[in-house]
């Protein structure tokens, strides 16, 4: 296949997006096709009317020698920014310094390959485009290659590159001299990749392409957004979910200074004003009688109360050998122990915020999203237009940790009524206490565990019971994500521990209530509960063994294992088994996922009863690296994020209504609580991993284990508290 | 009312009660300083008033007419204001959305501190929440905005 070279540009082209009709119906993901490599790249005719060469929709080179790399992946402070470049101007072999980024359109080009669809989680960002990128920069440079051989009449063979220049003898020419010339040639339909051993950019230190931006406080968010007669909206949602608008009174909220209209939407009533400050207080004058319906009866009181009677009895099951209850009723020793953890909010930085444009010809949406390919089907749909008709302009994310993956695009949907219903163009603004009120929380999870300890000390039978919402139902996910009643993703990590293989009897099972509380995945989805819970049981079994928790882990483990070769670096380099100051004591856990597998060390203490973490120590195999530095950031993060949850944060509701408000009340990590962390990269050359969420699950067990070395006392609840 | 922002003097049609912060962002269209909480609990609207830190989100406009009002659009676009360098030097920022507020309570420290320990840093930086947890490297490039801030000076 062919195209014209401006297509890539214009993704609203009928032809680029047909294959993404589809969504409209909601059949997201089912619609997954592998793309074809060739197809991205294959092009032909004239150089479009910018003076830009654009070889691909990856790569656009100009006349003054800058790279613009299109980055398919919302960045949201995982990197990616800096990651994909990286790889695309390593193939380029072009000027590091000259390389820019910039959001890429939403199109089916751009679709994530795991997902099949554009949209950025699951740690996949730069593992899944990595070859592609190669690809992207190769053959932008065969074609610079080619288009200097031309040139200068000799053979490709003659010609090579360094640094942004095509150089043959004493023929040198930069690429921005060549870009025009390059962009009117066809691509190579095959390019030979450099062998990773003359990587120079690949695996390197490279500080991010967007800190200027970002130190000036001039990168684009969507907070950010200016448009010509743009009005903010803020919405007076239901107090409880499932509450809905009886009637309302707008006088009081329209005779605001600055409010312009007050419109009805499905989820409540928008304010709009000219700006925020008037629009929050027009939303604080409105009068609205609520039909609450069955709303107020919710408490995570009784929910808890019912998932631990659910637990008494085992749910559907998700992994089984061998026969379990015998074995444990057998046992000469049996331990069981019961985990819980709460409702979370993702609550990042930037309040979730969509400013909406509703023409003749489409929609234009400007906003921090990480699932495109979802919002633009969910969009046209509610304005009864096609999907290539929806325009998205990914703005910088100011965090995402999932909230801003909605399978119904919650905020985003919200908007495009307001801006329907109001006929204008519209900022939608959640306050923080809208954020945190307004649910897709991590789901509460309780579990349940019975093992049985041979001889030797290891488990020579193990029943884990889980219980919790599942996070796919309902979404277009489900079809393939939940298979005879298991949402694969309330499981990961314990379904699939590597600990179950040689356990004689084991079993998983689940059972998956349901609740009005929408949730949704949170940095590190179930991992982030399974993870605390598996670790933390594992460090019970070790103790309850009188083995040492490494050595304990030595013995569960086979001798490849990953984990393992992580949790050994990082023992090591924290000096695990050597004498710590007085009064701190050490963790450790080890955990897989999303490909790639990370182990901490924690050091605590105990100050004034409250647990304080004064180091971590973490080594990670995530199969090859891409960028030392990302990687570094991303354990560094998931640490302080996972630290939020294993020691402040949670949900709860009374009366229906959620008890937290904003950061004085949903409590994260400060600056004051962040312990010094050091972070080990596992030389490694296994299949290539994520590095945004794997350092979250093992965080909480390695404290909790440290609490429990320290003081005797096993806490299994988060957050962890000694009260 | 009459503001006098980043060293302009400059009419602003605002309400009485309305928060600094959107007085900067929708009105005056400064939008580097950040929206996170609204009640003075995160710092992402941190500016300074004549040389302080002051959390914008929760300080009516009305009540610094006659004051200094500076944001992190004054440290310029070029990033070589100090603590900008050391920023970028340790590779610091992740979704940068708290970032301006970060670094006006970096400067804000280093005018009264120039030599802050972790301690200092820890104190100073802990009204600014980053949800990335970029602490780590906020601490280390508070000491290279320090040592750059004396390098300046010496210089200068």
């Amino acid at each position: 296949m062919t195209r014209d070279l401006g297509e890539v540009l214009q993704p609203s082209r009928r032809r680029f997006l047909g294959t993404t009709a589809s969504l409209a119906g909601g059949l997201v993901i089912a619609c997954f096709v592998p793309f074809g490599r060739g197809r991205l790249f294959a092009q032909e005719g004239a150089a479009p009317a910018t003076a830009a060469m654009d070889p691909n929709a990856f790569v656009r080179i100009g006349r003054d020698n800058t790279i613009t790399i299109l980055i398919k992946h919302s960045e949201m402070g995982q990197g990616v920014a800096t990651s994909l470049p990286m790889v695309v101007a390593e193939e380029l072999d072009c000027d590091w310094s000259k390389v820019r980024m910039e959001n890429a359109p939403n199109a089916q080009v751009y679709a994530n390959s795991a997902f099949g669809i554009q949209g950025t989680g699951g740690s996949t960002s730069t593992l899944e485009s990595f070859d592609q990128m190669r690809q992207a920069g190769a053959m932008a440079r065969a074609m610079l290659v080619e288009a200097a051989a031309q040139k200068w009449k000799v053979d490709v063979s003659a010609c090579q590159t360094e640094n942004g220049f095509v150089i043959s003898g004493a023929h040198k020419a930069s690429y921005g001299e060549l870009a025009d010339a390059a962009a009117k040639l066809k691509a190579p339909a095959k390019v030979t990749l450099k062998d990773p051993s003359k990587w120079t950019l690949i695996g390197k230190p490279t500080r991010r392409i967007d800190s200027l931006s970002k130190v000036t406080g001039t990168a684009g968010f969507g907070m950010d957004v200016k448009r010509p007669g743009l009005l903010t909206g803020v919405i007076a949602r239901a107090p409880v979910f499932g509450g809905k608008v009886k009637s309302f009174d707008a006088t009081k909220a329209k005779a605001v200074p600055g409010v312009v209209d007050v419109v009805q939407v499905p989820s409540g009533i928008a304010v709009l004003a000219e700006h925020f400050w008037a629009a929050k207080k027009g939303r604080d004058a409105l009068q609205i009688d609520w039909d609450l319906g069955d709303g107020t009866k919710l408490s995570t009181v009784a929910m808890r109360a019912d998932y631990r009677q659910r637990a008494k009895a085992s749910g559907a099951i998700a992994k089984q050998a061998g026969d379990v209850d015998s074995a444990l009723k057998a046992a000469s020793k049996r331990i069981e122990a019961e985990y819980e953890v709460p409702f979370l909010a993702h609550a990042p930085m930037e309040p979730l915020n969509c400013t909406v444009e509703i023409g003749k010809d489409g929609c234009e949406i400007w906003t921090g999203t990480q699932f495109q390919g979802v919002d633009q089907g969910v969009v046209a749909q509610i304005l009864g237009i096609k999907p290539e008709q929806v325009k998205i302009h990914t703005q910088f994310l100011g965090g995402g940790f999932g909230r801003r993956a909605n399978p119904h695009s919650d905020f985003i949907a919200e908007a495009v009524n307001v801006a329907k219903a109001a006929n204008k163009p519209v900022k939608i603004v959640w306050t923080r206490e809208d954020d945190i009120h307004g649910g897709y929380y991590r789901p509460m999870w309780l579990s349940r565990f019975s093992a049985a300890l041979g001889a030797d000390g290891k488990p020579s039978a193990w029943s884990h019971t889980v219980v919790g919402q599942s996070i796919m139902a309902g979404t277009p996910f489900a079809a393939f994500s939940i298979k005879d009643g298991i949402d694969s993703t309330s499981v990961e990590g314990s379904a699939d521990s590597p600990y179950l293989a040689a356990i004689p009897a084991h079993r998983v099972d689940l059972h998956t209530p349901e609740s009005p509380i929408p949730v949704l995945w949170w940095r590190s989805v179930g991992h982030s509960h399974t993870g605390f819970v598996m670790e933390s049981f594992v460090d019970e079994l070790a103790h309850a063994a009188k083995i040492d928790p490494l050595e304990y882990h030595r013995k569960l483990l086979p001798a490849e294992s990953r984990n393992l070769r992580a949790l050994e670096l990082a023992a090591k380099s924290f000096g695990w088994g050597k004498p710590l100051p007085k009064g701190h004591a050490a963790g450790l856990a080890a955990h897989e996922s999303f490909g790639s597998h990370v182990a901490h060390v924690a050091e605590v203490s105990v100050e004034k009863g409250k647990i304080r973490v004064h180091r971590v120590v973490c080594a990670i195999d995530c199969g090859p690296v891409v960028n030392p530095l990302t990687i570094e950031a991303q354990m560094q993060s998931a640490i302080a994020f996972g630290l939020s949850a294993a020691l402040h944060s949670e949900i709860t509701f009374k009366d229906g209504q959620v008890e937290q408000n904003n950061f004085n009340d949903y409590v994260v990590l400060r600056i004051d609580e962040m312990p010094k962390v050091e972070v080990h990269i596992v030389p490694s050359t296994e299949k290539m991993g994520g590095v945004g969420e794997p350092g979250l699950p093992p965080i909480a067990p390695a404290v909790a284990n440290a609490v429990f070395a320290l003081t005797g006392k096993r806490l299994r609840k988060l957050p962890l508290t000694l009260a | 009312m009459k503001l006098d922002i980043n060293g302009r003097e400059q009419e602003v049609d605002a309400t009485d009660d309305m928060p600094l912060l959107w007085v900067l962002r929708d009105v005056v269209g400064l939008t580097g300083t950040k929206f996170g909480c609204g009640i003075a609990q995160c710092g992402a609207c941190t500016v300074h008033v004549d040389g302080s830190p002051i959390r914008s989100c929760v300080t009516p406009a009305s009540a610094l007419v006659g004051k200094r009002i500076t944001t992190i659009e004054s440290l310029g676009l070029d990033g070589s204001h100090p603590v900008q360098r050391a920023w970028i030097e340790h590779d610091v920022v992740q979704c940068g959305y708290c970032q301006s507020g970060q670094i006006m309570s970096a400067v804000a420290l280093l005018k009264v501190t120039p030599k802050p320990t972790d301690a200092d840093i820890d104190a100073a930086m802990a009204g600014n929440i980053c949800r990335c947890g970029t602490y780590q490297r906020i601490r280390s490039a508070v000491h290279r905005a320090a040592e750059l801030s004396e390098e300046n000076h010496h210089d200068a």
